[in-house]
């Protein structure tokens, strides 16, 4: 008998029959043919997480992201006007990219009142336009205000600015998002802005490290030190359950009871856990956001300690009941490598015991992450080996099943529409 | 001593100043990595029966604006913190079954 009550049907799978019970391939996992699919299929088709609209805190302020398993870099920037748009990082002249410092590969971030080319010196306002040619009496029939940046669609639901690079998206952002992850507007994201970024490159592929943040099976076992520095804590046995799954369309959540560590004996705490009051995981001590918040816990279970939302392709968002959030990205950049980008957000600090609260949790984010990151190498290498085609997954798995077989549709509709002769 | 790093209250602590006042969590980990657990334990044992005073004097201060001595006692805790996990978790300067994973902090706030 569990401790959480399952669906009337019995399991969480069975509650959605679509996906089936049976073993799973991972294929779409270790397969070059795949990736180039995936790339068209899915990166170029799906609302992709750029980043928070604090990081344009003023008109004129600009980021670019570079995602690149999709050679594209990307200028968001929030414009005279106070818009938001999106730009292809290119010069229209000679196709140099227009935005870096340090080499064209780094992301960079700032404040401008044009875009200036490094290369031929033009120069771009922030709403794309161009704005000046240099020698534009040398050029054959061209006019600068007939020309500009490339723009690439771009919307913002609380607070996370969203690019599109199809043509012409197939939903609004907020279609796109639907009813349960749409539910989290009003969320307090934008008090909590005091910010940790990680980055990291792997070497598997961008589902297998997705598959080990979309469920927590793996948590006993792997990361038996989470639980604390006592034998009795740390058991490897221990049977974890999630309080509720969900899916809507290609996303989905799961909620969990958390850790709650805040009402743990002394005797199951590291030392500075106690010390912080912080840890495993987050601090313990919930600054006041207001309320009530909306789109978090929607089962309504009674020790509600972490949301972890799926959103389709590649952003996680894990909300925590201490009041602060993560956001996740897993940006492919071959069959079996990618880039993982972690953000943790607070409210900022007010003294120096909250900062070092934050910063135990922000250790405690790397140093079990590192054993997440650390496993990929390992099942990537497993799964490449070919010594197993299919693979079973328990209930506690629902989301990874649910998220292969959403890949597999996206790629399937994708080469459906290709062989029509439909896709662009 | 003219050349104190730390509050004067904290003088007793000045042996580990120079080693471990670090202000940002890429070089407080290339320090633990590169530091052999006795030194570790030595100056986690130094340092963790003071470490509720000394947050204690840092928060005498606002964050955005701590006298220098005040800022490096802070990131000295900083460090014991990163040294805890060592100590306190792994018993070892790496994480178990990290494998030749890297995660690095790129961006992150200060004090």
């Amino acid at each position: 008998m569990g401790r959480f009550r399952k669906p009337a049907e019995g399991t969480w799978t069975e509650h959605y029959p679509e996906l089936g019970t049976g073993p799973i391939s991972f294929e779409d996992s270790v397969s070059p043919e795949f990736y180039e699919l995936e790339r068209d299929a899915i990166f170029r088709r799906a609302w992709l997480y750029a980043g928070r609209a604090e990081q344009l805190p003023r008109n004129g302020s600009y980021f670019t992201v570079n995602l690149p398993g999709l050679r594209t870099s990307v200028i968001v920037t929030r414009d005279k006007e106070g818009q938001v748009r999106a730009f292809h990082n290119v010069c229209r002249h000679r196709g140099n990219k227009l935005l870096w410092e340090g080499t064209p590969r780094d992301a960079i971030s700032g404040n401008a009142r044009q875009f200036v080319c490094k290369y031929h010196g033009w120069r771009y306002g922030l709403d794309g336009a161009c704005t000046y040619i240099h020698q534009e009496n040398e050029f054959f029939g061209l006019r600068k205000d007939a020309i500009g940046l490339a723009p690439i669609h771009c919307d913002t639901w609380a607070g996370f600015i969203f690019v599109n690079l199809s043509a012409v998206p197939d939903q609004t952002l907020r279609d796109y998002l639907g009813t349960m992850v749409g539910a989290l507007e009003g969320y307090p994201f934008d008090r909590m802005t005091e910010r940790y970024s990680f980055r990291a490159e792997n070497n598997s592929n961008w589902k297998v490290f997705i598959d080990a943040f979309q469920e927590y099976y793996h948590v006993p076992p792997l990361h038996t030190h989470q639980l604390g520095p006592t034998p009795e804590a740390q058991n490897p046995e221990y049977e974890f359950e999630a309080a509720h799954y969900q899916l809507d369309g290609p996303h989905r959540m799961v909620s969990t009871s958390g850790t709650h560590k805040h009402t743990w004996p002394a005797e199951h705490l590291y030392p500075a856990e106690a010390l912080t009051r912080s840890g495993s995981t987050g601090p313990w001590e919930a600054p006041d956001v207001g309320g009530p918040l909306p789109g978090v816990n929607p089962s309504g279970i009674k020790r509600w300690g972490i949301d972890n939302f799926q959103v389709f392709p590649n952003l996680e968002i894990l909300i925590y009941e201490r009041n602060w959030y993560v956001t996740y990205r897993y940006w492919p950049t071959s069959h079996n490598t990618h880039v993982f980008e972690g953000d943790l957000y607070f409210v900022p600090a007010r003294n120096a015991r909250e900062r070092l609260a934050h910063e135990y949790a922000a250790l405690t984010f790397k140093e079990y992450g590192l054993q997440d990151c650390g496993t990929l190498d390992g099942t990537q290498m497993g799964l490449e080996q070919g010594a197993f085609t299919e693979f079973p997954l328990n209930d506690q798995e629902i989301l990874v099943r649910h998220f292969h077989k959403t890949v597999g549709a996206w790629v399937d509709a994708y080469v459906r529409e290709w062989e029509r002769g439909s896709t662009p | 001593m003219t050349d104190a790093l730390l509050p004067a209250e904290f003088a007793d602590l000045e042996p580990w100043a120079a080693t471990w006042c670090l202000p940002t969590e890429p070089q407080r980990w290339e320090r633990r990595l590169n530091t052999s657990m006795e030194e570790m334990r030595a100056f986690y044992d130094a340092f963790f029966p003071r470490a509720e005073e000394a947050i204690i004097w840092c928060d005498r201060f606002p964050l955005d604006d701590m006298p220098a001595d005040a800022e490096r006692l802070l990131q000295l805790l900083h460090s014991l913190l990163m040294v805890s996990y060592a100590v306190e978790v792994w018993k070892q300067p790496e994480v178990i079954n990290g494998g030749s994973a890297r995660i690095d902090r790129i961006l992150e706030p200060r004090p």
